[in-house]
């Protein structure tokens, strides 16, 4: 199953201009703990779909209280500058959301 | 037991709201309206170029609602990060247009406050040679004393402190330069001497609006009433919900940590932090905790001009030209140099964005199918307005007229939906100041103004 379907919110957005956060978030117990025990949720699993350095992911986290699941990277280019594409970084979502899930 | 009532008309002042919520509100005896009117969301123009984030229609119509209410409650009026980023000309902007709403509905013997979030660059310049100003994020550039010297103005996000001082002097209404989002409802709750933790977590719900709602929106307004235990969010609207799951979401957003959230001068834990649904639409929140680190750290923001730009849009249809795009932007970049071959190389860049094929995700993009049509941007980043119209024409024209090997549609390659095709579009920015200062406290950099209507 895709990550996509099997969560109830994907995500991206600014977390202030130079970073870009991820969150994943489920409405049930289940499907969070599939994707939490899947494992492949990692920070080198993060870097290598939005291809870049393991040490630019700063976070990746599982909050259990919430069901959600947050990592978030150093943006190559700050917000809403020369060669931006995403001044929001609300749409970088989709690396994420086609991940296989068993 | 303490309790403090805040009322949050939306997401951000200017967004709007629908009048009966307001009312509805209201009539729920709030101890202050808190709007929140800033963001660095929208890049740096906003604070470079010394604009706001929404139009002085909407911010006035939004404004006139909020005085009206606060007026008519005697209760506190307070506006976050005036204009969107709270520097000078932002603040004066609302000022202004906040002066012109007392002055036409006659309203009089009111205290209004401003508290300036503006850095001198001076302090800055010292604080550096102090070790005491840090980069804050891994791909944030160094300050140097000539980027800081390019940087147009540096505002600080101020924490509840200096908003406090304002609601003990009897302000009815108060504007803050750039806050940090909670900060303007945390003081409401501080003031009142509600435990900061509540206070924080409840303001970095609240600042969003009904955006912790479900469905969400930023658009209508939310109560959030704080006390010694924890605090509960309630939608007025009775099409909005609040769950469990909705505002333990919001804690999350756009933040770097789901439960790790550092403002100015504090540092919120919300990892035991439990989310009840009363029943009623509301959700209740305790177990928040806060942590003062023993040095006072805020967060500067401040942008530099980076270039002029112009672009143009137009729609590609041809099968050939869109699996030959690649060889067809190399050729117009080599053309539009050669052509200028007297112009420095370094002062322009060309670059193209194909909606269809990877427009959005850049080299992330990981669908390869070519679509049947795309839509292009061809843009032009020059050190002078004029220099990027030139490149930019030049562009578009090699671009329609570029003969690529196969080529059938040899009258054109591009559709323009628009005569002209070309937009002008003026300055782009970068946020060239994005650090942490070391201070003495929150008080230290924010002076605050009033005056009497």
């Amino acid at each position: 199953m895709r990550l996509y379907d099997l969560a109830k919110i994907v995500r991206s957005k600014n977390s202030g201009p130079f970073e870009i956060t991820l969150d994943i978030l489920f409405d049930n117990k289940d499907s969070y703990d599939k994707v939490k025990n899947s494992n492949i949720l990692t920070k080198e699993y993060i870097a290598k779909l939005y291809k870049t350095d393991v040490n630019k992911v700063t976070c990746l986290t599982f909050y259990d209280q919430a069901l959600g699941i947050k990592a978030t990277l150093a943006r190559k280019i700050s917000s809403g500058t020369c060669k931006d594409r995403d001044v929001y970084g609300a749409q970088q979502y989709a690396p994420l959301a086609n991940i296989k899930i068993d | 037991m303490r309790q403090c009532r805040i009322l949050a008309p939306c997401a951000m002042l200017g967004y709007g709201f629908p009048k009966v919520s307001f009312l509805k509100g209201m009539e729920l005896k709030p101890d202050a309206i808190v709007v929140d009117a800033g963001s660095t969301d929208a890049g740096p123009h906003k604070l470079g170029a010394g604009v706001g984030i929404v139009s002085e229609m909407a911010y006035k119509l939004d404004l006139a609602s909020l005085i009206e209410g606060s007026v008519k409650a005697d209760i506190p009026l307070i506006i976050g990060s005036a204009g969107g980023s709270g520097a000078i000309p932002h603040v004066q902007w609302t000022k202004r247009i906040i002066d012109e709403i007392l002055a036409e509905n006659n309203i009089k013997g009111k205290r209004v406050a401003i508290i300036w979030a503006d850095i001198p660059k001076k302090i800055i310049k010292e604080r550096m040679n102090e070790n005491k100003v840090e980069t804050l994020g891994l791909t944030v550039k160094e300050l140097t004393p000539e980027r800081l010297k390019k940087t147009n103005s540096v505002v600080a996000q101020m924490g509840h402190e200096p908003i406090v001082k304002a609601l003990e002097e009897g302000a009815d209404i108060i504007i803050c330069g750039r806050a940090y989002d909670p900060a303007p409802f945390a003081a409401v709750a501080i003031h009142k001497g509600v435990d900061a933790a509540f206070a924080y977590h409840a303001g970095k719900i609240l600042e969003c609006g009904a955006i912790c709602a479900e469905p969400g929106t930023g658009k209508d307004c939310v109560l959030g009433i704080i006390d010694e235990n924890g605090f509960t969010i309630r939608p007025i609207n009775p099409k909005l919900k609040c769950t469990k799951e909705s505002v333990a979401a919001h804690t999350f957003y756009e933040k770097d940590h789901p439960y790790i959230l550092h403002g100015p001068g504090v540092v919120l834990n919300l990892k035991k932090c439990e989310f009840k649904e009363t029943g009623d639409g509301s959700v209740r929140v305790t177990g928040s905790k806060i942590d003062f680190p023993s040095i006072y750290k805020i967060k500067l923001e401040g942008a530099m001009l980076a270039g002029f730009r112009t672009f143009v849009i137009a729609g590609i249809r041809d099968e050939y030209t869109i699996a030959n795009i690649d060889e067809i932007e190399k050729g117009v970049v080599e053309q539009v140099k050669d052509y200028y071959s007297g112009i420095d190389k370094e002062s322009y860049e060309i670059n193209f964005i194909n909606y269809g094929i990877n427009g959005v995700m850049g080299d992330l993009e990981y669908v390869t199918e070519l679509p049947h049509e795309i839509g292009v941007i061809i843009e032009a980043i020059a050190d002078t307005q004029q220099l990027a119209d030139a490149i930019c024409a030049t562009a578009r024209s090699t671009f329609l007229h570029y003969g690529y090997k196969g080529r059938k549609s040899t009258a054109g390659n591009l559709a323009f939906p628009f005569a002209p095709s070309d937009v002008s579009f003026g300055a782009v920015y970068e946020f060239s100041v994005y650090h942490l200062m070391e201070v003495s406290d929150g008080m230290e950099m924010f002076d605050i103004e009033y005056y009497e209507v």
